[in-house]
């Protein structure tokens, strides 16, 4: 087909500037992906850790890092749809200590887990409608909007919670933890996972269906399609009849919930709340994202960029704390990933400097 | 009958008058050239017609039915298309996701609505090969030419078979050669009987394809001929004022 239409390009012999690019095959596709090197780069850390370190590869280890990044690859989906129209959230580790303590003191108050959990829920999507409004009908620029939000939503946390830790869950206590700590497969003689086998926890269990959701949301729907629309040229969505600023506004509410639903997950795993829970992770939430491949200028992001990139972001954490490097480097090798994982991805004149370097390093045969 | 009539508009914004007492009329398979000045009112009429806002006073018919936008899905939902001066394409989308922006097909069974892809791509390669036009439906629209990006946004308009396109400086910002292919997707809507309205400050794209040539001064129409019964020459003066209109 493509050579085809080359042929009759010539034919006609205009000049070369009209001779369409050829079309993409899905292997080249997945190769000048930026997920997909950051997925390479993340195997070969861990097959290179394995090897050093014999505590890195065990069962036990891949549970640990797996529960660790989970909260932060549900948050990194949220974002990703956030990022996509253009935007950003800079209020989901505040959400989170606000969802942790009103889910907290109702069950304090010997309220059940449930009616707990949907107050927690509800005051996250309360402050997720909020960022969404003003965001996407009063036209605010998001990093303000949510700057004030992430002020705000701490601010209330800590109102409401006294300044105390909240631990006395009343009669549901069993079941909150049951929920956060829960694991499958089990290991031990009535279960028939093997040992080597880790025990995954209920959080990396929730990121995962939340991904293989979005990842089907974003391929398949056309919500997401104009998620995406959105984010390539605003005024073009509206003006063809997309419904922007409804779509913008869930967007909001959407991170709004990821950041919600990990919360309350965390809530349960430590069987306590406190204020200051989430404290600093929507910079690493947002890292997590863009390593995977998510650009802030918008109109581009999968759900599969935004665990790996979290995946990525953990599996170095750990990796250096296992290697002994004093964790006070980890800042460090963080924002240099950051800094690298954008330039791979930054377009030079149309083309990435990754697909760039990839064209020099591995020459077309047919040129 | 007329595809569109435009009776005794006029447009106020505030104090300013933009539009003074303007009628004309569009045939179905007439390309119209509507030329002027900057400031002279062809955007406000566009916008009139286009749905963005209703007219201060006079009306807008549209196959005999008089109608009164104030949005422009209204004007679309009565035939009429438009293709923005910038073409409002969204750069990371293929060909076929432009197209279908907005108005997607879809299958399945609610609350499972997925996207009918192939159907999408099968149809906008229909649309392209129609408009003679080499644009793959898969291609991102950021790698296109003008020509092609031009066709995609073209063909957005054929897909609700639209009685009337709009067209606002389409041969603005490309290159000569691909002005010529622009000017026959153009001649390409005329021949499946849509009216086209041509907005342009290119003389000769606008001789080139035109039947008839309206020109607007200071909001007022002050000239309304036939394309073969004029020349760029009169046409200038026209728009200058040193020839007196009608």
């Amino acid at each position: 087909m493509a050579t085809s239409v080359r042929e009759s390009v010539e034919e006609v012999g205009r000049l070369p500037d009209f001779v369409a690019v050829k079309e993409q095959t899905p292997l080249q596709r997945m190769i000048s992906s930026q997920s997909f090197w950051v997925t390479i780069a993340l195997i070969a850390l861990v097959i290179l850790m394995t090897a050093m370190e014999p505590s890195f590869g065990t069962p036990a280890n891949a549970a640990n890092v797996t529960r660790n990044l989970a909260p932060f690859g549900i948050m990194a989906l949220g974002m990703t749809v956030v990022i996509i129209t253009g935007g950003i959230d800079l209020s989901v580790g505040s959400i989170m200590g606000l969802v942790a303590i009103v889910a907290g003191l109702f069950l304090t108050w010997h309220y059940p887990w449930y009616i707990a959990f949907a107050m927690g829920l509800f005051s996250g999507l309360a402050c997720g409608a909020v960022n969404g409004f003003f965001v996407a009908y009063a036209g605010m620029p998001s990093f303000v909007v949510t700057l004030g939000m992430l002020s705000l939503a701490r601010s209330l946390a800590v109102v409401f919670s006294a300044n105390q830790m909240l631990y006395q869950f009343g009669p549901d206590a069993p079941i909150v933890k049951a929920i956060g700590q829960a694991k499958w497969p089990r290991h031990g003689p009535e279960n028939w996972a093997p040992q080597w086998i880790p025990e995954l926890s209920s959080q990396f269990w929730t990121m995962v269906i939340l991904a293989l959701i979005v990842g089907f949301v974003f391929n398949f729907t056309a919500w997401a399609r104009h998620l995406f629309a959105i984010g390539g040229n605003e005024e073009a969505a509206r003006l063809t009849g997309v419904p922007v600023n409804w779509i913008k506004f869930q967007a909001y509410v959407f991170s709004a919930f990821t950041a919600s639903i990990a919360s309350l997950l965390l809530l349960g795993y430590n069987g306590s709340a406190i204020n200051a829970m989430g404290q600093g992770y929507e910079l690493r939430v947002i890292a997590a994202t863009v390593i995977g491949g998510a650009s802030l200028m918008g109109g581009v992001g999968t759900a599969f960029g935004a665990v790996i990139g979290s995946a990525f972001l953990e599996v170095i954490r750990n990796a250096l704390l296992m290697a002994g490097i004093d964790s006070n480097w980890q800042g460090a090798f963080v924002g240099a990933f950051i800094i690298l994982a954008v330039l791979l991805g930054m377009q030079t004149g149309g083309k990435s400097i990754l697909s760039a370097s990839l064209a020099v390093l591995m020459p077309k045969k047919n040129r | 009958m007329p595809v569109l009539e435009v009776r005794h508009v006029s447009k106020n914004f505030g104090a300013i008058r933009a539009l003074t007492d303007v009628s004309f009329q569009v045939e179905r398979g007439e390309v119209v050239g509507l030329m002027g000045d900057n400031g002279a009112g062809k955007s406000t009429i566009v916008k009139a017609v286009a749905g963005n806002f209703p007219p201060s006073d006079g009306e807008i018919v549209v196959d005999g039915k008089v109608c009164r936008f104030h949005q422009p899905v209204h004007a679309r939902a009565e035939g009429i298309e438009v293709v923005y001066q910038d073409l409002a394409l969204a750069d990371n989308l293929t060909a076929a996701q432009n197209v279908f922006l907005g108005r997607e097909l879809k299958k399945g069974f609610w609350p499972i609505r997925v996207l009918d892809k192939q159907a999408m791509i099968d149809r906008s390669a229909a649309l392209f090969r129609e408009l003679k036009s080499e644009t793959r439906p898969r291609d991102l629209v950021k790698k296109m030419s003008g020509g092609q990006r031009q066709a995609v946004a073209i063909a957005r308009t054929r897909l609700s078979n639209a009685k009337l396109v709009l067209m606002d400086e389409p041969t603005a910002a490309i290159s000569v050669r691909q002005v010529a292919e622009v000017l026959e997707l153009i001649r390409r809507l005329k021949a499946q009987g849509v009216g086209v309205i041509l907005i342009s400050h290119r003389m000769p794209d606008v001789f080139a394809v035109s039947d008839r040539i309206i020109v607007l001064r200071r909001g007022s129409k002050v000239a309304d001929k036939e394309a073969g019964k004029t020349s760029p020459e009169e046409i200038t003066g026209l728009i200058t004022g040193a020839i007196r209109g009608d």
